[in-house]
């Protein structure tokens, strides 16, 4: 009977969907409701090497995984945590690092010096495309590991390194090694709170310098949490608490990093209660989230710094004056305020608040709101007619782009645009050409908290930063002078005096710092988080 | 009938061959700086720039690239991704998701369209036609982009009858919302095409006799009228399944489901050109052979059909 078929077919259809909709949400784990444990919402990271992962994500993650070597005070100020001593010589160039005994990797292996000293040099050698090696470089014999490509991007292949370990690396005793940099530099303690710094255990490697097969998705660490089965890729990375952990240990039992593709999701899923943290909520969710979330939607203050680079190497923009007119053509409370909702506060300093030695305000004037005396500067100092601001549509920074455009236009009555790119990569490379595509867009967020940080990458000659070719050799001098000065006080008296020439020459206009907008659950209390956009695991509590 | 999908096949390889070529080409033209897309705005070194582009071939020529690439697939290795992970297991990570999803959102779609078109079609120019008519045009005048984050915030969120988001472990009844929304994206043509094709057969002589033979009014609907109005509906179906890949890339990312869909958005934008050809191939292939399906279908609903 072949005629029966179709409409056979289409009941089946039609009762397999009522099947499938009676059916199920029984089956999923309730447990998790009242244990001890707290999900915590990112996206997936790109890798969980110590070494490689510098992304938000994974270095998230492995903050649950392992136990840095210091930590930073309130004060910003780096404090020893596993190790027992970090210091260094008279010239700031040998350091000797002390490791607190006692210690254990997850699978029983006690963390010796060895181990940190084999994990900088996996890290640091070139072939091994860590995305992290460059926290390396200020290491003796950094150079030897990473050989330049003599044409670079040319066809010609760079030579094979002349070294695979670096030779500033020691080993002095099972937990204690000495780090030799290739110049002096008075804060070095400080470079050392980021991830890349994490040691790795024997189990890591399959012979030496090279990582085994699928240890990435198991990695074992020698934090206050290990991980429970293995990284489970786009959907979670769970951890439950090391048993008699001889650190600092935190308050809860285990975190489930739950992964999320898209922003908004996952603040669909913490205002349901199916997360307890997220760490950014997204700008379009803000407007609703005092309402969703009351108190338990929180800012704290972060490294991130906003700014628009001229090119200073261009005729129009060359004069001091003219871009300190078009810096107080800009409201930037009024964009904060209305375009960020009070999630990004006003910067008038070059280097972010959360480093040691930032005056606020110390921009003065040329970053305070006053058109009429910008119009009156921009006309004396004959600015350009035509200002154009380029930056990448990947990023969402075309709401405020505009608005600052149209402030420009408003205060010193010239025509402003705004210039999509794609991608900050094609940007980058056509600020780099020195096309001209008129002032940028850009961002930074630190690495270390030093006032170095900001002002090496972003402002100094060969800063990994400076697309916009800003120039000084007195500022290029006073930099490297603060790295070298014998204490971390002296160093920031020079790099202050460094902050003061841009003031004057202002090659940049600060906007903004970024701030941690993050929210939680019913489920969890004392949810703060820290200038590196980490929620602090060891304070986080559930609420029983 | 062998011969006939024997020859199918045979074509199916071209057609394989082509297709990734395009999709390998189409990459390879967007692809401006993948280094810089995995370092994010940070300034990648050079050292971490000549690892890179050594080891994914980045400074060889279109055809060198390509050849790498079928030279893997051919032995069976789909390479790496720009992140390091093996893009089979990620394929294998994410298909059986993504399968489920769609199988879910047809079997919807299919059950709504059939029925409700059979009975607008019967009542033609009746209320229920009409009503049709009012909620097809509504659901083809709303983009999945506005439907699926709706859904989520009205049924997930405000009602809590279904769970806001998913994982690659979802059970039927988690996938239920987001495949109702993929449903919709083709639910609506569906239905325009089996009412039409129902309101024609209706008139046909065949219906006629069978009426005049004294069948049943309702034998003769659901079995003589449905099953040759069925042909083009299921032609339609097979076509929707590309609909239905392309829509998940939206679904799948409002409701956390870690697929193609969303696999395919982070290829894209990370310039990975290997993933994305990766998971296009499985793409095409699935297309091909459901299409064949599609056609051998004929064959059973019409036995007038006959391939050689």
């Amino acid at each position: 009977m072949p005629g029966i078929r179709p409409w056979k077919m289409a009941a089946g259809a039609a009762a397999i969907s009522l099947l499938v909709a009676g059916c199920g949400g029984g089956d999923s784990d309730d447990a998790s409701a009242n244990s001890n444990t707290i999900v915590i919402g990112i996206s997936e990271p790109e890798h969980l090497l110590p070494t490689n992962a510098t992304d938000d994500s994974g270095s998230q993650v492995l903050s649950s995984l392992f136990y840095p070597l210091v930590e930073f005070n309130a004060q910003q100020e780096p404090v020893e945590v596993a190790a027992a001593s970090i210091t260094p010589d008279k010239a700031n160039r040998v350091w000797t690092i002390k490791l607190k005994p006692g210690f254990t990797f997850h699978n029983g292996e006690p963390v010796t010096a060895q181990n940190y000293i084999d994990a900088w040099n996996y890290g640091a050698y070139g072939p091994n495309a860590q995305t992290g090696g460059y926290f390396f470089e200020r290491i003796d014999g950094y150079a030897d590991l990473n050989p330049l490509d003599p044409d670079k991007d040319g066809p010609q292949k760079p030579p094979a390194p002349k070294a695979d370990t670096l030779s500033g690396l020691e080993k002095v005793n099972d937990l204690t090694f000495t780090v030799k940099l290739s110049a002096p530099f008075s804060s070095f303690k400080s470079v050392l709170g980021y991830s890349v710094f994490h040691p790795l255990p024997k189990a890591a490697f399959s012979k030496p310098g090279v990582i085994a097969e699928g240890f990435e998705d198991q990695i074992i660490g020698n934090g206050p949490f290990k991980l429970k089965g293995k990284w489970e890729h786009d959907n979670e990375v769970v951890v439950e608490k090391v048993s008699d952990f001889k650190g600092q240990v935190p308050k809860i039992d285990g975190i489930t990093w739950k992964i999320y593709q898209d922003d908004q999701t996952q603040y669909a899923d913490l205002v349901s209660g199916n997360v307890d943290v997220q760490m950014s909520i997204p700008i379009e969710a803000l407007s609703k989230a005092s309402a969703d979330l009351g108190t338990r939607f929180q800012m704290s203050e972060n490294s991130g710094f906003d700014f628009i680079g001229f090119p200073t190497y261009e005729k129009d923009f060359a004069k001091p004056e003219v871009r300190k007119a078009i810096s107080m053509a800009i409201n930037r409370e009024e964009i904060s305020d209305q375009i960020f909702l009070g999630s990004r506060v006003p910067a008038k300093s070059f280097v972010s608040p959360v480093v040691r030695g930032y005056r606020e305000n110390i921009c003065g004037e040329a970053c305070e709101y006053n058109p009429k005396k910008a119009k009156d500067l921009y006309d004396k100092n004959g600015g350009p007619s035509e200002i154009k601001i380029t930056y990448n549509v990947d990023g969402g920074h075309k709401a405020w782009v505009d608005a600052t455009c149209n402030q420009i236009k408003a205060s010193l009555g010239v025509n402003c645009t705004g210039s999509p790119e794609p991608k900050f990569s094609v940007l980058q490379q056509k600020a780099r050409a020195h096309e001209p595509i008129g002032l940028i867009r850009l961002g930074w967020i630190m690495d270390y908290p030093l006032m170095e940080n900001y002002l090496g990458p972003l402002y100094s000659t060969n800063g990994s930063s400076n697309h916009y070719g800003w120039s000084n050799s007195t500022f290029d001098q006073l930099i490297k002078q603060g790295s070298q000065a014998h204490t971390p006080q002296a160093a920031i008296k020079k790099w202050q005096q460094a902050e003061d020439i841009l003031v004057q020459e202002m090659p940049v206009i600060p906007l903004r710092f970024m701030q941690n907008v993050y929210g939680y659950s019913e489920k969890v209390q004392n949810v703060q988080m820290d200038l590196f956009k980490k929620v602090d695991l060891y304070e986080i509590e559930t609420i029983a | 009938m062998f011969r006939y999908i024997v020859r199918r096949l045979l074509q199916m390889i071209l057609t394989f061959f082509g297709a990734t070529f395009v999709v390998f080409a189409l990459m390879f033209a967007n692809q401006d700086d993948p280094i810089q897309a995995l370092v994010g705005e940070k300034q990648a070194s050079d050292s971490l720039r000549a690892a890179l582009t050594e080891r994914y071939h980045l400074d060889e020529g279109f055809l060198t690239q390509y050849w790498y690439y079928m030279k893997g697939l051919l032995t069976g290795d789909l390479g790496k991704s720009l992140t390091g992970r093996d893009i089979s297991e990620m394929l294998a990570d994410a298909w059986p998701v993504t399968i489920r999803l769609a199988l879910l959102a047809v079997l919807i779609a299919a059950a709504i369209a059939v029925t409700t078109g059979v009975y607008a079609g019967i009542r033609r120019g009746g209320l229920f036609d009409n009503g049709t008519l009012l909620m097809t045009l509504l659901l083809l005048a709303m983009p999945i982009v506005v439907l699926a984050p709706l859904a989520q915030l009205v049924f997930a969120m405000e009602l809590r009858w279904f769970p806001a988001t998913t994982t690659k472990d979802a059970t039927p009844y988690e996938l239920l919302l987001p495949a109702i929304v993929l449903a919709t994206t083709v639910i609506a043509t569906q239905l325009r095409v089996t009412r039409t094709s129902v309101v024609e057969n209706l008139r046909a002589d065949y219906v006629r006799t069978a009426r005049a033979k004294g069948l049943a009014p309702r034998r003769v609907t659901w079995v003589h009228v449905l099953r040759n109005s069925l042909i083009p509906v299921i032609t339609l179906i097979g076509v929707d399944l590309g609909v239905l890949m392309s829509g998940a890339i939206v679904t799948e990312e409002v409701f956390n489901i870690p697929g193609v869909g969303f696999n395919l958005a982070r290829g894209i934008r990370t310039e990975d050109g290997p993933l994305v050809v990766g998971f296009v191939s499985v793409l095409v292939i699935i297309f091909l052979v459901v299409n064949l399906a599609v056609d051998l279908l004929y064959a059973a609903l019409d036995p007038r059909i006959r391939y050689e």
